[in-house]
Formats: structure tokens, C-alpha cells, sequence
């Protein structure tokens, strides 16, 4: 499909920072999108028009007290791991109800973080019914709907958004105190879905994680970005994989050196909440990979004197919801 | 020098340009998980192959989380248009190595790019078709995590250049492993031959006591690549120096030569070209 300047594709060379974004007022009609391959789309209003299935989303988090996404630019940083402790540490308080959902649509990694790979969803009466860990904690990840560990999930976007629509409307969440969604990495389909699924609810924000290295330092920049653009709130930012302590002669090394002053620096120029380091721990690996919480597993470790680490996952929850005014 | 390239462009009403038409080999670094170091690993394999004496051509698909840019200093240069198309930027005044990045394109670094599928596929599409490569050795696609929009569209598009294969990257605890076992199975069903897999951040050697700490467990990456009859291509250590020169941009094959990371990384760019370098049956 050669167009004028005989070249295969559409996009002018020089419109992609200028483009409005498929939620933007402006969708479609910018001078941007002149050439655009998605222009029609975009101007005729389908992308950001509303899809009744935001009411009946509205209606089924009206029993959920607070949402929080967990989001970074960047893959492997600790996004899932995370997720998964900070359902554990809130649901440490059995009188808390709390919800995990996976919407790492590719790459689910929930179910083995929580121990329940292998697990299957099962139908109930109002829906699909979670997986629990523990009685007050439920678990949704497209991994238990994949009949073996090798399946993947070679889907393109409308399929994700299709699913994870169905995560939020169809699963039987019951009365929950938190869901906590985890996502994949990066700017795109299942973001702007969440978001916009949930755009009808109160969503207290964001926990954004990222590494110390600038490598991913500047993707996460572009989720602060985001999260701007689409009005969601940050909760603050999580530095992980922070400094590691040789477990023989306890000296201090930063693999993933802060090159560029770290996340505190960059919140600290962006103006946003800083919520604390994790260090870089073989044993929290291991335990993501054993399927355990690494808050009951290690929970005197030799870190903790140099990272309070215990207490950079334990106090957490605590901290989150003096932010959310509970 | 005739390439194999030609061929396809024969059976298929012939395009009046083919800018992949003079490129030799085409690789794709894959994983299922992020963070592994698949620009990591396609920055060094590059870097590696110039020493070699190769050209090598840099194609970024990663348009939410572009790193080339930065681990190959090249983070402020932009993109011009020419007859042929799209110009790469050139790392070195030698032109061996030649980039093509949605980083490039982008006024400032920290804009995100909030596009879902089809508008990646357009981009990509024309990457494939319109960036002005010339004659290159080998072309390596740095790509996003995931079995995706990214992932399909570009495996589509090359479909008619016939790539030579993927190098699969991975860290080796089992929560990295299980998307790399997905990811084998997109390149089984998109027909993607596998050249190998890579475990990368394998051992960290303190450089205090020299006690080696498996931070992220070892030996994963083997075991997988022997479970599913995959060649295995090497272990890449959990190394700081490595961070820091990507960091930087700088060329870390050429400022470590004495590193057990430089013997790794260059004992994997050895099997690749090994392994590709055979000149196949369409050359001449
Ligand atoms: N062997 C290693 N030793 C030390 N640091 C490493 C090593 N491999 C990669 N890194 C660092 O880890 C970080 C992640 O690597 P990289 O950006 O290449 O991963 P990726 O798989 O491309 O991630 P994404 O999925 O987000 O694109 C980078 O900061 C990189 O410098
Ligand atoms: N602080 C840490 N110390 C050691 N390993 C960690 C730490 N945080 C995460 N990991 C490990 O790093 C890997 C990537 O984490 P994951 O949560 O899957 O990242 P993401 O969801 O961002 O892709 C996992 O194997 C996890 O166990
Ligand atoms: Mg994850
Ligand atoms: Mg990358």
C-alpha cells in the first residue's frame, strides 16, 4: 500500500509526538493525525466511546473499597512480585478482604508467584469464581484458563481487552477491602483498558515500580506520563532490586547501579511520593519462584539491620492507606 | 554480491523498493519475560559482530520502552528522510553499525507512547518497509516483552525475507523461564526457527570476597533449552560493569576485554555467526 511519497507505510515522519492520544478530546482530529493510519478510527470517537460494559463495571466495583494498579515502563522490575506481597502483607489482616488480579495478558506470573500454577477457574452461578490463597484472598489470572504451562497467548489487542473486561465485569469479586492489579510492562492495550474499564469507579491509584538504573528510570518516566495523561493518581514509587548484600562478607553492591540519583532523585524532580527501596535478595526470588510469601518466609533477615526490608514490603500497606484516607 | 534476498521478491509482485533486498541475515532477540537484557543482548551481539568485522543494522520494536537509544549513545540524533526512505542513525562515523528507533522519532525522551495494536503494526510495518538499511551483514530486531502485537506483526512482515532465526533471552529463575517456554511455542507456531537460548544475570560474584551469590537462582535457561531440544548458547554473568557501560553507551566489548563477561558474550556471538554465518544454499 504505497502512499504519495512512495514509501510502504502512512505515518509522517515527524507525528508521533504530537499524537493525541486515543482518549484525548483531540482523537482524530489533530494535525497529527493527518496520514495517521488509525485517523478514522479515532475521529469517529469508537476508541474512547462508552462501552455499556463501563456501567455494569461500575456496578460490580461499587463492593470494592479500593483499587490500586501496580505499573512500571519497564519489564522485570518487580511488578508482579510486588503485586503479590502487597496482597499478602494486607491480607496478613484477616479481617481485610483483598483481590490479586493479573492482567499480564502474555506473560502471567501470578499464579506461580502465589503458589497456585496448575490451578483452573471454575464457573459459579455469578460468574467465575477467583482462586484463593487464603480465605480472604482471591487470585484472577488468564494462567488458569491456559490448559498447560506451554500455551501462549499470541492475542493481539482486542482479544486482551475482551478478556481483561471480562475480569472485572464477569469475575464473582464478592465484598472486597483492595484489588490490586498487576500489569504487564509499558503504555498500551491493557493500560488503557484498566484504565478506561475502571474509569467509572474510583480508582486510588498507582504503586509504580521501578529498578535503579536509568535503562529503566526513563521507561518508567514515560508511565509517570501516562498515568498524567489518563488522570490516574500515583500512589508514589517503589525502588526495587536496590543495592545487594553479599550474603557471605555482607558487603554492599549495586548491580543495578543508580546511575542517574535512583527513583528518589527522579520523584524528587517530578514532585511525586517516594515509597521506598527493596534490596536485591536472592531469597525473594526464591520464594517467588517456591510460590511462598517471602513475608513469612524470611522474616528475621540479616538485611533488614541494613535495608529495613522487612519493613519496605510490611509497612506498605500501612503507609498505603494513610495515603488513601481510610 | 547477490543476495539470497532476491529470491522471494521474484515469486511475490516485486515492490519498486526493497530496502531489506541487500541484507544478509535477519535475527530477532525474543523473551517472553521483561528485563531479561534483550537490548542488552542485542547492543553486545552488535557490538560483537562489528568487531568481527560485520555491518550490522539495529531494528528497535520495543516503541512503549525503546532502550537501543541509549545503550548505543545515540539518544539525541534523529531520523532523516532520503529517496530510499527512512535514513538509520549511525553509531559510529564508520557507519558499521546503523539503528532504527521509535526513540529516535519522539521529542523528548520521557513521552510516552500510548498506542494499542494496530497503530504498533502500522509503525512497524513501515519499518520493515521504508528504513533505508543498505547493505547490511546482519539485521537484529530488539523487540518488547510478550507473544503480541508487536511480535506477530513483525513476524509477519519478515515472513517474506525468511529470518534466520530468533535468540531467545532469559534470566534463570522459573518465574522468567515460564514466559520463555511461551515464547518457544509463538516461534513453533510462527514457524520461527530457534537459534538458540541465552541465560542472562546468571551467578553475581561479589567483588568484595569473591563468593558467586546465584541472585536469580542458575541454570534455568540450560535446562529448558535441553528439555525442549533447543542449542543452548551461553550464561551471561549478573555483571555491574555491564549495567554501567550500557548505561552510558559505551562499548563495554572493547572497554572489558578481560572480563568473564566479555568471554561470555563473545562465545555467544561466536555460535551465532557460526551458526548463521554459513553461507546458505541461495548465496552466491
Ligand atoms: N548480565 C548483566 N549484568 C548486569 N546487568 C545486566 C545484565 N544484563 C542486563 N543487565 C541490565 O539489566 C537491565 C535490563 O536489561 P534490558 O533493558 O536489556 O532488558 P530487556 O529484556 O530489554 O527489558 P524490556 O523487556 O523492558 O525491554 C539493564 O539495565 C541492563 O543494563
Ligand atoms: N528485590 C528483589 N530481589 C531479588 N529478586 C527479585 C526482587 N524483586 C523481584 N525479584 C525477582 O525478579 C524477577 C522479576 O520480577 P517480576 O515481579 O516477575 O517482574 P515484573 O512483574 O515487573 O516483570 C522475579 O523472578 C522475582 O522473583
Ligand atoms: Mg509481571
Ligand atoms: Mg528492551
Amino acid at each position: 500500500m504505497a502512499n504519495e511519497s512512495g514509501f510502504g507505510g502512512d505515518f509522517p515522519l515527524r507525528s508521533i509526538s504530537d499524537c493525541p492520544g486515543t482518549v484525548s478530546e483531540q482523537a482524530g482530529k489533530a494535525s497529527a493525525c493527518q496520514g495517521c493510519p488509525n485517523q478514522a478510527i479515532c475521529a469517529s470517537g469508537i476508541a474512547k466511546a462508552p462501552d455499556p460494559a463501563i456501567q455494569e463495571i461500575k456496578e460490580k466495583m461499587a463492593s470494592v473499597k479500593h483499587k490500586i494498579l501496580v505499573l512500571s515502563g519497564k519489564g522485570g522490575v518487580g511488578k508482579s512480585t510486588f503485586s503479590a506481597h502487597l496482597a499478602h502483607g494486607i491480607a496478613s489482616d484477616e479481617t481485610k478482604q483483598v483481590a490479586l488480579l493479573d492482567v499480564d495478558i502474555c506473560g502471567p506470573s501470578i499464579p506461580k508467584i502465589v503458589g497456585l500454577e496448575g490451578e483452573q477457574v471454575h464457573q459459579s452461578g455469578s460468574g467465575w469464581s477467583p482462586v484463593y490463597v487464603e480465605e480472604n484472598l482471591g487470585v484472577m489470572s488468564i494462567g488458569f484458563l491456559l490448559s498447560s504451562p506451554d500455551d501462549a497467548v499470541i492475542w493481539r489487542g482486542p482479544k486482551k481487552n475482551g478478556l481483561i473486561k471480562q475480569f472485572l465485569r464477569d469475575v464473582d469479586w464478592g465484598e472486597l477491602d483492595y484489588l490490586i492489579v498487576d500489569t504487564p510492562p509499558g503504555t498500551s492495550d491493557e493500560h488503557l483498558s484498566v484504565v478506561q474499564y475502571l474509569s467509572a469507579t474510583h480508582v486510588d491509584g498507582a504503586v509504580i515500580i521501578t529498578t535503579p538504573q536509568e535503562v529503566s528510570l526513563q521507561d518508567v518516566r514515560k508511565e509517570i506520563n501516562f498515568c498524567r495523561k489518563v488522570k490516574l493518581p500515583i500512589i508514589g514509587v517503589v525502588e526495587n532490586m536496590s543495592g545487594f548484600v553479599c550474603p557471605k562478607c555482607q558487603h554492599e553492591s549495586q548491580i543495578f547501579p543508580p546511575t542517574t540519583g535512583g527513583a528518589m532523585k527522579m520523584c524528587n524532580d517530578l514532585n511525586i511520593p517516594f515509597l521506598g527501596k527493596v534490596p536485591l535478595d536472592p531469597r525473594i526470588g526464591k520464594s517467588c519462584d517456591e510460590g511462598k510469601s517471602f513475608l513469612t518466609e524470611v522474616p528475621d533477615s540479616p538485611a533488614t539491620l541494613t535495608f529495613d526490608f522487612d519493613h519496605a514490603y510490611d509497612n506498605l500497606p500501612q503507609r498505603l492507606s494513610v495515603r488513601l484516607h481510610h | 554480491m547477490r543476495s539470497r534476498r532476491e529470491a522471494p521478491k521474484m515469486e511475490e509482485a516485486a515492490p519498486e523498493k526493497d530496502n531489506l533486498a541487500s541484507v544478509d541475515h535477519i535475527l530477532l532477540v525474543l523473551s517472553g519475560k521483561g528485563g531479561v537484557g534483550k537490548s542488552t543482548i542485542t547492543s553486545e551481539l552488535a557490538l560483537a559482530l562489528r568487531n568481527a568485522g560485520k555491518k550490522v543494522g539495529i531494528l528497535d520494536i520495543d516503541l512503549c520502552g525503546p532502550s537501543i537509544p541509549r545503550m548505543l549513545n545515540t539518544l539525541n540524533s534523529a531520523v532523516h528522510q532520503c529517496d530510499a526512505g527512512w535514513v538509520p542513525v549511525y553509531v559510529d562515523k564508520e557507519k558499521t553499525i546503523s539503528v532504527m528507533s521509535i526513540g529516535f522519532l519522539l521529542e523528548t525522551q520521557d513521552e510516552a507512547v500510548i498506542w494499542r495494536g494496530p497503530k504498533k503494526t502500522a509503525l512497524i510495518k513501515q519499518f520493515i518497509s521504508d528504513v533505508a538499511w543498505g547493505e547490511l551483514d546482519y539485521l537484529i530486531v530488539d523487540t518488547p516483552p510478550g507473544t503480541s502485537d508487536e511480535h506477530i506483526s513483525v513476524v509477519e512482515s519478515l515472513r517474506r525475507y525468511k529470518p534466520d532465526g530468533a535468540v531467545l533471552v532469559t534470566t534463570p529463575q522459573a518465574v522468567s523461564i515460564g514466559d520463555v517456554r511461551r515464547e518457544l511455542t509463538f516461534c513453533k507456531k510462527t514457524g520461527l526457527p530457534v537459534l538458540g537460548i541465552i541465560e542472562n544475570m546468571s551467578g553475581f560474584v561479589c567483588p568484595n570476597c569473591s563468593e558467586c551469590t546465584n541472585v536469580f537462582s542458575t541454570g534455568g535457561g540450560e535446562a529448558l533449552a535441553q528439555e525442549s531440544g533447543v542449542p543452548f548458547l551461553g550464561r551471561v554473568p549478573l555483571d555491574p560493569q555491564l549495567t554501567r557501560s550500557l548505561e552510558e553507551g559505551r562499548d563495554f566489548i572493547q572497554a572489558f576485554p578481560e572480563s568473564a563477561t566479555f568471554d561470555a558474550i563473545s562465545n555467544i556471538a561466536q555460535k551465532v555467526l557460526n551458526d548463521v554465518g554459513k553461507p546458505s544454499a541461495l548465496d552466491t
